[in-house]
Formats: C-alpha cells, sequence, structure tokens
C-alpha cells in the first residue's frame, strides 16, 4: 500500500489533472442521441470542448447554460429551462446530461431540487430524458466527475423495481480510463462468453472516431435509453475501474450482483476477469481468448528485458495509474515516481509505488529526475517534462493532443497487454543507449590514432 | 579452393602455440582443429562471418563484402561492438553481386568500383574487402584488385580472404588475423612508443566491455596501443608491432596472431580473460609482471597490487548487497568455451549453485578447472539437444541459464529465466565493474515477478471453485448467440 502525499504547497505546476465536469460530459457522451450541458459560465465549456476535440479529432456536441452576472447572483434555475428549451429545438437530443460547475456550486444553488420542480411543470420535455450531476470542479478530477454521471444516469433512468432478469444479460459499467477501442474489447470479451452486455457509458460507438452519413448535433452513438431502462434486469454487474464501485452499488440495489474490477491489464488482471466471465456465462472460454492468452505469455517472455527494471514515472488518473502500473510492475518494472489526481478512489494508495503524490507534471518531473527515471507514462502535457530529461515518453490517459488515434489505443485484455507490453518495450528500444567510454570512466583513445579524413579522392 | 588458401589454412591450424594443438598426435594434428561439419546437424557462422566478427570492430575502416546480397545483407548491423569514434564500420557496404555480374564476369571490375566510390564517399582510413563463396568461386582474384586499388586510389585496401565454404567461423577468425599480419600491422609508427604500451587481441568491445577495463589500465598508465579489434582504429593495428606485450583475450582463434607478434616482433603474449574478479586481478597482475620484465618501471607491480587490493574489496563490498537475492539459487551454464570459470566461483561465493556447465568447446585444461571449482565432474555435459534442454528447464532443476542466444528461447518457453553471456548481449560484463553488472542482471531477471504469474494456471485450467450456474439457455438468434470474437 502507497502512502499517500499531499504536497503541502499552494503552487500547482503544470496540472495533470483534468475537471470533474469535463468527465462528466465524456460519460454523457456514451448515451445516444446526447448532449452534455455544463451549468456553468461559457467558458467553462469552451475550455472543456477544446480540450475534447484536440483529444477526439471529433466535433463534440458541448453546451453551455451561459450563467451571466444577474444568474450569477440571483440564480441559473431559469438558465437551464432556457438551455433545455433552446437544444431542444436546434438538436431534438434524446438525452441531456447536465454538469454543475464550480460557480454555481459555490453559489450553493440546488439544482437537483430547482430541475424537478421544472421538468415536473415542463410536461412538454418529456421526450428529452435529463439528467444532472453535481460535479464541481473543485472536487475531484475527470475520473470522478465521470463516475458521478454514471451514477446520476442509474438514479434518473434505471427504475428502482426491475422486472424479471434477462438471462445473460450483464451491465459492464465502463470506467473513464478506458478509451472506446477498450470500452469495444471488453465488450467483444463479454459477448465471447455468450453473454449480452448493456455497457454505460458506451464511447466505443459514440466516440470511437467514424464518419457518419449525416450531420448530428448530439453524439453519434452510445448506450441506447432502453437498455439503461433494462439494466435492472441483468444477472450481474461488472464495473471496470474501482471508480465505478459507487455506480455498481447503485445497481446492486436494484438487485443486480456487483463484481468490480480495478484493471484488466496484465495477465493476472484480465485472468480474474475471465473466471468471472467462465462463472457468470458456464462456458468454456474461447478458442481466441485462450491463444490471446498464449501470445500474451510469449510477450511477456520478449518484453520482459526491456520492462524488467525499468524505472518508470507515471502520471494518471487513479484507476488508469493503477492498471497500467501494475501491468508494468508484473514484469518488473519499478514505479519511481507516481502522481495521481484524485483521492476520492481509494485504489490511489493501491498504485504500486512507495509513495504517490496527489499532485501535478511539476510533481512528476522533479520526482522523475531526482529518481532517474527511465520512462514517462502519462497524458500530452507529459512532453515538455520529457523532452526536457530526454527520457522516452509513453502517452497514456486524457488528454493525447499530440498523436493521432488516442481512441484506438487498446491496453486491456490479453491482447492489448501485449500491445501495451510492446509499446512501453519500443519506446525503451527506440531510445538506444550508445555505450561511451565516459560512461565506465575511460579516458578517450589518443587523437594520434584518429584517421584524418583526407580531402575525397578524385578517381 | 586456391592451392595458396589451403596451403594457409593448413598453416593456421597447426598452431604450434596451442596447447590443444601440441597436445594432438600427429595423425589427428594434420586434420586440423576443425571438426567435419555434419550436414542436417550444424548450427554456426561460417568463415566469413568469423573474419568479419573479427574485423568489424576496427571502426574507421570499411567493411566491403563481396558477393551477393545474402552474406551481408542478412548479417550486417547485428553486433554491439562499440566505437568511441568514426561509425564507418557499421555501415553496410557490399557489391551486391547479381546474376548478370557473375555470368559475364564482371565481379572484379564491379569491386573495384565499389572500392572507388566508397573511398570516394566515406574517406576511410582503409577498405577491407572480403571475398565470399561465390566471389571466390568464380575466381576473383581480390588481392590483385586490392592492390591495384592500394596503388591507385592511396587508401589501403586489404584483402580478406576468408570465403564461407573453407570452414567454420572459428578458421575465419584465424583468416583474419592472418591477413592482419600480413597486408596492415607493421605499417605504421607510433609518434612515442612507450614502455607500457600494450597489444589487446580478441575483445571486441561488445557493449563496451573494453572500457569496464580501460579505467584500471589508465590508473596504471598502461596503453593500449594495439587492439585487436575492439574500438580500434586502423592506426592501432597497423602500429600494434610497437607493443610491449600482448593480451590474448579469451580467445584460442587468435593465439597464432598472438604467437606471430611474439616471433616476428619479439612481443611475448599471455592468454587472460576479464570475465569474473580474480581472473580480472590475475590477467592485471600478469600485464603488469611482463610489463616490468620487458622494462617498465618495477614500481607498477605495487601499484598494481593496490589497486587489485582496493577494487576487489569494493567490488565484494557491491557484490554481497545481492546475497540475499540470489543464494540457493540454482544455476545451469551452457556457454561453448567462454573462459567463465571465474565468474562460476564469484556466483558460488555469493551461494549460488552451479548445477551444470557445458564443456562442448572447453579444452581438456578448462575441464580440469571445472573439475577443480565444482568438486567432481557431474555436472559438466557436452552438446545438450534443445529438446533435452527444455525438459530439464521445465522439470525446475535451475533456476537460471546462462547462456547464448540460441538457446535463450529454449529457457524462455520453459518458463525459465535466461541471461545472455554471450557475444550478442546488450550488457556489458567485464572487469570489476562489470561482475555487478552481472550480478544486477541475474538478480532482475530471476526475480522478476513475472515468472510466477507465467508458470501459474490459465482461468480454464483452474478447477472451479464455486459452483458454477447452470448454463445459460439462449433462445436462437439471440444477439447474445456470438461467435468467438
Amino acid at each position: 500500500m502507497a502512502h499517500l502525499v499531499h504536497p503541502q504547497r499552494a503552487l500547482s505546476t503544470n496540472p495533470l489533472k483534468t475537471s470533474a465536469p469535463l468527465g462528466a460530459a465524456m460519460a454523457y457522451l456514451g448515451i445516444e442521441g446526447a448532449i452534455p450541458l455544463f451549468h456553468g459560465a461559457q467558458g467553462c465549456t469552451a475550455f472543456a470542448m477544446v480540450h475534447l476535440v484536440r483529444h477526439f479529432r471529433e466535433s463534440i456536441p458541448l453546451q453551455t447554460t451561459a450563467m451571466n452576472e444577474v444568474s450569477a447572483i440571483l440564480g441559473g434555475g431559469e438558465q437551464i429551462e432556457e438551455a433545455i428549451e433552446n437544444l431542444r429545438k436546434r438538436a431534438k437530443p434524446k438525452f441531456i446530461g447536465i454538469a454543475s460547475t464550480a460557480l454555481v456550486e459555490t453559489r450553493g444553488e440546488d439544482v437537483a431540487g430547482e430541475l424537478r420542480e421544472m421538468l415536473a411543470r415542463r410536461a412538454d420535455f418529456a421526450g428529452t430524458a435529463v439528467v444532472y450531476a453535481a460535479t464541481p470542479d473543485f472536487a475531484g478530477g475527470l475520473e470522478d466527475g465521470w463516475a458521478r454521471a454514471v451514477e446520476a444516469i442509474i438514479a434518473a433512468l434505471v427504475p428502482a423495481q426491475a422486472g424479471p432478469k434477462i438471462a445473460g444479460q450483464v451491465n459492464l459499467l465502463a470506467g473513464s480510463h478506458l478509451t472506446p477501442a477498450e470500452v469495444e474489447a471488453v465488450a467483444d470479451m463479454v459477448r465471447g462468453f455468450g453473454l449480452t452486455p448493456i455497457v454505460l457509458p458506451d464511447l466505443s460507438t459514440s466516440l470511437d472516431g467514424h464518419l457518419s452519413d449525416d450531420w448530428s448535433g448530439t453524439s453519434l452513438g452510445g448506450t441506447r435509453l432502453a437498455e439503461i431502462a433494462r439494466m435492472g434486469q441483468s444477472i450481474a454487474t461488472l464495473a471496470i475501474g474501482t471508480a465505478m464501485r459507487p455506480a455498481a452499488e447503485a445497481l446492486a440495489n436494484r438487485g443486480v450482483p456487483p463484481q468490480v474490477f480495478a484493471s484488466l491489464t496484465g495477465l493476472k488482471a484480465v485472468d480474474a476477469f475471465v473466471t468471472a466471465l467462465m462463472q457468470l456465462s458456464g462456458r468454456d472460454a474461447p478458442a481466441t481468448i485462450k491463444r490471446d492468452r498464449a501470445r500474451l505469455a510469449d510477450a511477456c517472455l520478449d518484453a520482459h528485458f526491456q520492462i524488467g527494471g525499468l524505472r518508470v514515472a507515471l502520471g494518471a488518473d487513479p484507476d488508469l495509474g493503477f492498471a497500467l502500473g501494475t501491468a508494468l510492475t508484473a514484469l518488473g518494472a519499478e514505479i519511481v515516481t507516481a502522481v495521481t489526481t484524485s483521492g476520492l478512489n481509494p485504489i490511489a494508495a493501491d498504485i504500486p509505488a512507495a509513495e504517490v503524490i496527489l499532485g501535478d507534471l511539476g510533481d512528476l518531473e522533479r520526482g522523475a529526475a531526482t529518481a532517474k527515471a527511465h520512462l514517462i507514462l502519462t497524458h500530452a502535457h507529459g512532453r515538455m517534462a520529457a523532452e526536457r530529461l530526454h527520457l522516452p515518453h509513453v502517452r497514456a490517459g486524457f488528454p493525447v493532443f499530440d498523436r493521432l488515434g488516442a481512441q484506438d489505443q487498446c491496453r486491456v485484455g490479453y491482447a492489448g497487454t501485449r500491445a501495451f507490453y510492446y509499446e512501453i518495450a519500443n519506446a525503451v528500444l527506440a531510445h538506444p543507449h550508445r555505450p561511451r567510454p565516459e560512461d565506465f570512466g575511460a579516458t578517450p583513445v589518443a587523437q594520434e590514432f584518429d584517421h584524418a579524413s583526407p580531402p575525397p579522392s578524385t578517381h | 579452393m586456391a592451392e595458396a588458401l589451403k596451403t594457409q589454412i593448413a598453416g593456421l591450424l597447426n598452431e604450434p602455440a596451442c596447447d590443444t594443438n601440441r597436445a594432438k598426435d600427429e595423425g589427428s594434428r594434420r586434420k586440423g582443429c576443425t571438426k567435419q561439419l555434419t550436414p542436417g546437424a550444424a548450427a554456426g557462422g561460417c568463415a566469413f562471418d568469423g573474419a568479419k566478427i573479427a574485423l568489424q570492430p576496427i571502426v574507421d575502416v570499411a567493411h566491403l563484402v563481396h558477393a551477393p546480397l545474402a552474406c551481408e545483407g542478412n548479417g550486417w548491423d547485428n553486433r554491439g561492438s562499440a566505437s568511441s569514434g568514426s561509425e564507418i564500420y557499421r555501415t553496410g557496404f557490399t557489391t551486391d553481386l547479381t546474376e548478370l555480374d557473375i555470368v559475364m564476369g564482371n565481379g572484379e571490375k564491379k569491386l573495384y568500383r565499389a572500392i572507388r566510390e566508397v573511398i570516394a564517399e566515406q574517406a576511410p582510413a582503409a577498405v577491407f574487402v572480403y571475398a565470399t563463396c561465390v566471389s571466390a568461386l568464380i575466381g576473383d582474384d581480390i588481392e590483385a584488385v586490392c592492390k591495384a586499388a592500394t596503388e591507385r586510389l592511396g587508401t589501403p585496401v586489404i584483402p580478406i580472404n576468408a570465403p564461407g565454404y573453407v570452414g567454420s567461423k572459428n578458421l575465419g577468425n584465424k583468416l583474419a588475423g592472418a591477413a592482419l599480419y600480413a597486408h596492415v600491422i607493421g605499417t605504421m609508427e607510433p609518434a612515442e612508443p612507450g614502455l607500457c604500451d600494450i597489444n589487446i587481441i580478441g575483445d571486441f568491445n561488445l557493449s563496451g566491455e573494453l572500457w569496464q577495463v580501460k579505467p584500471l589500465l589508465d590508473r596504471l598508465g598502461i596503453r593500449i596501443l594495439g587492439s585487436i579489434s575492439g574500438d580500434a582504429r586502423y592506426a592501432q593495428v597497423a602500429m600494434a608491432h610497437r607493443a610491449r606485450v600482448t593480451m590474448l583475450v579469451c580467445s584460442k582463434a587468435l593465439i597464432g596472431l598472438a604467437r606471430q607478434l611474439e616471433d616476428g616482433y619479439g612481443i611475448p603474449f599471455f592468454e587472460g580473460s576479464f570475465y569474473g574478479i580474480s581472473d580480472t586481478s590475475a590477467a592485471l597482475r600478469t600485464l603488469c609482471m611482463k610489463l616490468v620484465e620487458r622494462g617498465a618501471p618495477a614500481d607498477l607491480i605495487p601499484r598494481c597490487e593496490a589497486l587489485i587490493a582496493q577494487e576487489e574489496a569494493a567490488t565484494w563490498a557491491a557484490l554481497a548487497s545481492f546475497r540475499p537475492r540470489v543464494a540457493g539459487k540454482r544455476v545451469l551454464l551452457y556457454t561453448g568455451g567462454h573462459k567463465s570459470w571465474s565468474v562460476v566461483s564469484a556466483l558460488q561465493e555469493l551461494g549460488m549453485e552451479v548445477v551444470g556447465t557445458s564443456v562442448r568447446k572447453a579444452t581438456e585444461e578448462d575441464k580440469g578447472r571445472v573439475v577443480e571449482i565444482m568438486g567432481d565432474d557431474s555436472h559438466m555435459f557436452d552438446n545438450m539437444a534443445p529438446r533435452e534442454m527444455y525438459a530439464l528447464l521445465r522439470e525446475a532443476r535451475a533456476d537460471v541459464l546462462m547462456s547464448g542466444g540460441r538457446s535463450q528461447f529454449v529457457a524462455l518457453k520453459a518458463r525459465v529465466p535466461w541471461v545472455d553471456v554471450n557475444q550478442e548481449k546488450h550488457e556489458p560484463y567485464a572487469g570489476y565493474m562489470g561482475m555487478i553488472g552481472l550480478l544486477r542482471a541475474i538478480d532482475r531477471e530471476m526475480n522478476n515477478p513475472m515468472w510466477a504469474d507465467l508458470r501459474g494456471p490459465a482461468p480454464w485450467e483452474v478447477a472451479v471453485q464455486a459452483p458454477a450456474p447452470a448454463p445459460l439457455r439462449l433462445a436462437s438468434g439471440s444477439p447474445a448467440d456470438f461467435e468467438d470474437c
């Protein structure tokens, strides 16, 4: 168990954390026909939208209640009503997910209460599901905002009294650390056992980067509302990431037994998931999964020469940091510096390092330099530190704006773990250390022996 | 095979300085030291490979392979000889002979043009031209081409006549040494020859191993004048005849060259090793003693002793920290002819058990040392078939295999830790600091948590603990009826 360090200082340098409302918006984008709506000043939305666009390279239908000076003082209930009305007119969303920002939470608005009152009054809003999650910027980060949004969706849209169980149907609660490709890979694994997953939220169909036939003012895919309504009838909930535990428990209150998987990266972690799927389905693992495991075992053998003894500086949200960190230490790497964003997720203390700093990229850079790290594993903003320290930088987490295909990165499952190990090993191999005499304290060869190149021959 | 080359090879194989050769009777001596290869059961490099390996570490030379593509195209850029200067040696140069070149007899002309182009483009200190099977078979006279090129182009162009079919890698080493002696050594003079100038023959500076030893020599005021061929400049080879002593490192193959330097220039040589603590100390001791015998200041010997005492103490202190992590572990060594016995004794000193060692290329003297160190000969074995080794490792009768790259995958597939100790390795293990590096590598490899994970059962190999729920009954055509993804 790592020692959690809360740096006693006022200044945060080069933030690692992304805001909670952005995480909520990302989760909402995994619902079909959705528009996330920030309840706050319009700048909150603009920054978040640019961030999301740079990462996914898609247009992001993120909207704002555009709080002004007057509503900031007198209350923003009307702003929400007006925003919903306008959004319904312009984009006909099936789902509007509201994420509050620091502004309204500082004011102390009873958004939930006002929303309840407003929705009761506005029967004409009935065709659009409206969900609200309290996600002030000042509490937690992306992972927490995402989790609060999923909990809000379950609270609002999964009936408390579930109908009869549907054989083979399982809930798959995808954590914020999973990329669209990863969500798809996990869902495919589940389907491989003959089970039918309801994925919440499902970025694999909305932010996977596909060219659609028509322009849409809402999300391009995602979990269907009808599926969400059936989640209480599933035989089990599989939650990926410890941050999803409260959401899984909310479904447990509706009669669905929960299982939480802290990580799906690494041989043992995937083994645990496969074991659960075997037990749930009563089936043997399919041949593709058995083959993928044998291939991962072989990849471990090949990659452990680079990863064994590798000193890694890791900066990520708790679930991602735990998943990638444990996968690397399982191959003999050492996490010499670990920085994470939020202490709200208990897994933060299980990131396999002596101490885990709740800090920023400044901590990561200092730690990497002091501990003589060999590699930096964090999101794209770590690039400046990596350049300054002349270290290879593997990009993981949010945002990744300086590489293409962030949504396609798949580091889960046997195949994804294999790809991750190759990715790390190749990053090490791409920074070869050419030995020099001075590395060993040897003097250079006498100049006398060196061949002075004559002018090029004229033959 | 050309008559001259045949005679040269016969001469090379009858090496008077080689103990193994001297111990043979007349008949087997005439047969030479290379065993006939067995078709279908041979693995190892050819004479060209051996010549190239021995010479390529000369860093400011353009190594030009006169051959169709495979000889250089399939073999280049695969060894870790490090350079502190020029990078020309790493560039792959070949004449890439085509069918037309061979049929039309254009080989010599193409070779000359290639030599001219490489000199014009790269301005190397010299060009080494390697004959190969095809260019030798079609009768290209590379010696004549090299002679003409040297005269006309003003850069030394050296023929290395070791086509693959003449024999093994070991023979290629010898032919390379002979070429250096015939064409390079003695062609340049050092500005200031010193009483502490030495030759090191047979170290190829793999991953910088020469530099692990060099600081020790630096501190004693000993200069590596001639190096054959780790991090060597062409000039250093050309001046090797002015050294005072030659140390022959871990190599019987180049013993002929060392002996020729002794016969021709009066430079005494000795065989030594920089692998392991006691061998490193012994090598330094012998080196200083021989230099003093040849007129170096007598205080070299006490200074050497002081250095050894200091370094040994520091090294053992550093190694002690590994003891708790390696003690009691069983090592299987499969290294061929390596003079690694002092490594073995250091491992034993740290509480490791050497459960077996191969002696397939070892001399009788080496075998004697195995018995001496390990008590009896029950742990010695000759060749081991991969399947046999796999079985032995799978039964977990060893905790770690130390070997060359060829048996790497036998160990890995048996889920047994493996440490590379042959020439292809990526980490330097020479001298005192190399021993610490080796232990670090053993520790890191053997104690990697991955092994336990890989040896554990897969989920489908475990008896299900909790009673499995009854298999699902799914309606046919259900979306859940999903085949393997």
